[in-house]
């Protein structure tokens, strides 16, 4: 029920801030979707949307870092390997 | 997918997992809040991925599953009405009232509609003037800014026609019960990562603090889930009981504003039952007086029903972590997604549908 998906701004229309809307690309199917909360996001931009509504603008860098930290628990896992053998 | 398919990447929830392990020193339960989360992990086998000692329970935070009996009622009721359009989530659509579901009065004849968002069911009601148009307003505080935004483009359009029947349900009080019941064994929570993308995390830090319980907002691809629990049993394992954030790519400390504010402007926060749990204090949303006119339950005059649950059915344990499907006499004999005792076998979220499609 709160799956929310992420997709890509392709284009905004609306002026209004709670009639703005964008078409929003998930994977290539084309859906419009509500960008009232997201006042922020502008083509080119990937939101996560629930029922509709997008619930906000993904961070990119954030995204990255995930992989950051499961670059360094794989280390972490692999250094333990280490100092337990003998 | 972007955004998705990284978060799937098998060797990397390999290399989670065996990081998991590695830290692990005692048993730990640990309660995935959603039943989003609960459905990839049984989908994705990341339980089996964990060690021995690591028990996942599955919470409440399936909307279909919790939403009361008696409301399932007043659903059918009001949708067997000749003069009614009723708008629904699709997976309303087959939860079993007392008497019968929306699916068995959508097949006598009643006009019982599916749609992918409340705006669409504004629209409806904007091109159906004659008819009343009412939508099953259902969901955690994720579906609430949507929900809201259709009573408040109904009011703002001047659409008399339609109105909501709410069942709003919020993630916080319902942790709280679960962590005050004198049999709770949960020790660490899973957050729901969309909940929190509206609603922030900082209601958190109280419940963390007062039950010495660790909380980590977390998202819903197997990458994510094994990160919430790492962080978690990093968590436990050193005798903290912070509130962590690893979902940080779509929730902010205080989320969305905006979204904040529509909700405020439509709901207020009232008591609420759930099904197989009872009443739980400041545990939902209704309509606030101004938007009062678009509530279906007086349009429609059926507020003041009342529906006592079946004795069958273990969902409510189910639901706050204490039993697993598999406890249950019923589970994949008597009770199937296709003839269900409970909501938790109905919905896809639910725990029980979720290990009957994918455990046995």
């Amino acid at each position: 029920m709160c799956l929310a998906v992420p997709g890509k701004i392709l284009s905004v229309a609306g002026d209004d801030s709670i009639e703005r809307t964008g078409r929003v690309s998930f994977g290539g199917i084309i859906k419009e979707v509500s960008l009232a909360f997201t006042p922020e996001a502008v083509p080119g931009n990937y939101v996560i949307v629930h029922v509709g509504v997008a619930l906000n603008v993904l961070d990119e860098a954030e995204a990255n870092k995930v992989f950051d930290y499961l670059r360094q628990m794989g280390e972490l896992a692999e250094l333990e390997d280490a100092s337990a053998s003998p | 997918m972007k955004f998705i398919d990284e978060y799937r990447d098998r060797e990397g929830a390999e290399r989670c997992a065996r990081a998991i392990a590695k830290i692990t020193t005692r048993p730990w339960t640990i309660m995935e809040v959603c039943g989003g989360q609960t459905h990839a992990i049984v989908k994705f086998g990341i339980d089996e991925l964990l060690p021995k000692d690591v028990t996942l329970v599955h919470g409440p935070g399936c909307p279909v599953c919790v939403t009361p009996l008696e409301l399932i009622d007043k659903a059918v009721e009001i949708a067997s009405r000749p003069d009614v359009i009723f708008c629904s989530f699709g997976d309303m659509l087959r939860v079993p009232g007392s008497k019968r579901d929306l699916l068995a009065v959508k097949s006598t004849g009643g006009d019982v509609r599916i749609v992918y968002s409340p705006l669409d069911a504004v629209k409806i009601a904007a091109e159906n003037p004659n008819r009343q148009v009412v939508f099953f307003a259902v969901g955690f505080e994720t579906t609430a800014p949507a929900n809201a935004m259709a009573a408040f483009q109904a009011r703002q359009k001047g659409i008399k026609n339609f109105s909501l029947l709410v069942s709003h349900v919020l993630v916080p009080p319902a942790i709280e019960a679960i962590l005050s019941s004198p049999h709770n064994r949960v020790q660490g929570f899973l957050a729901a990562g969309h909940v929190c993308a509206v609603m922030g995390y900082t209601e958190y830090f109280a419940i963390a603090e007062k039950y010495h319980v660790p909380i980590v907002v977390t998202g819903f691809e197997p990458i994510d889930i094994l990160q919430g629990i790492f962080s978690c049993i990093q968590q436990l394992e050193k005798g903290l009981f912070q509130v962590e954030n690893s979902y940080a790519r779509a929730v902010q400390l205080d989320g969305n504003e905006p979204a904040q504010k529509m909700i405020h402007e439509v709901f207020h926060v009232i008591p609420r039952k759930w099904r197989g749990i009872g009443e739980i204090p400041y545990s939902g949303f209704g309509l606030t007086e101004k938007y009062s006119e678009f509530d279906a339950e007086t349009r429609f005059g059926v507020a003041d029903y009342t529906t006592e649950e079946s004795t069958d059915c273990i969902s409510g344990l189910i639901l706050q972590g204490i039993k697993k499907p598999a406890d249950c006499p019923a589970f994949g004999t008597v009770c199937t997604p296709e003839h269900p005792l409970g909501a938790t076998m109905v919905s896809t979220e639910g725990a029980c549908a979720a290990y009957y499609r994918y455990r046995r």
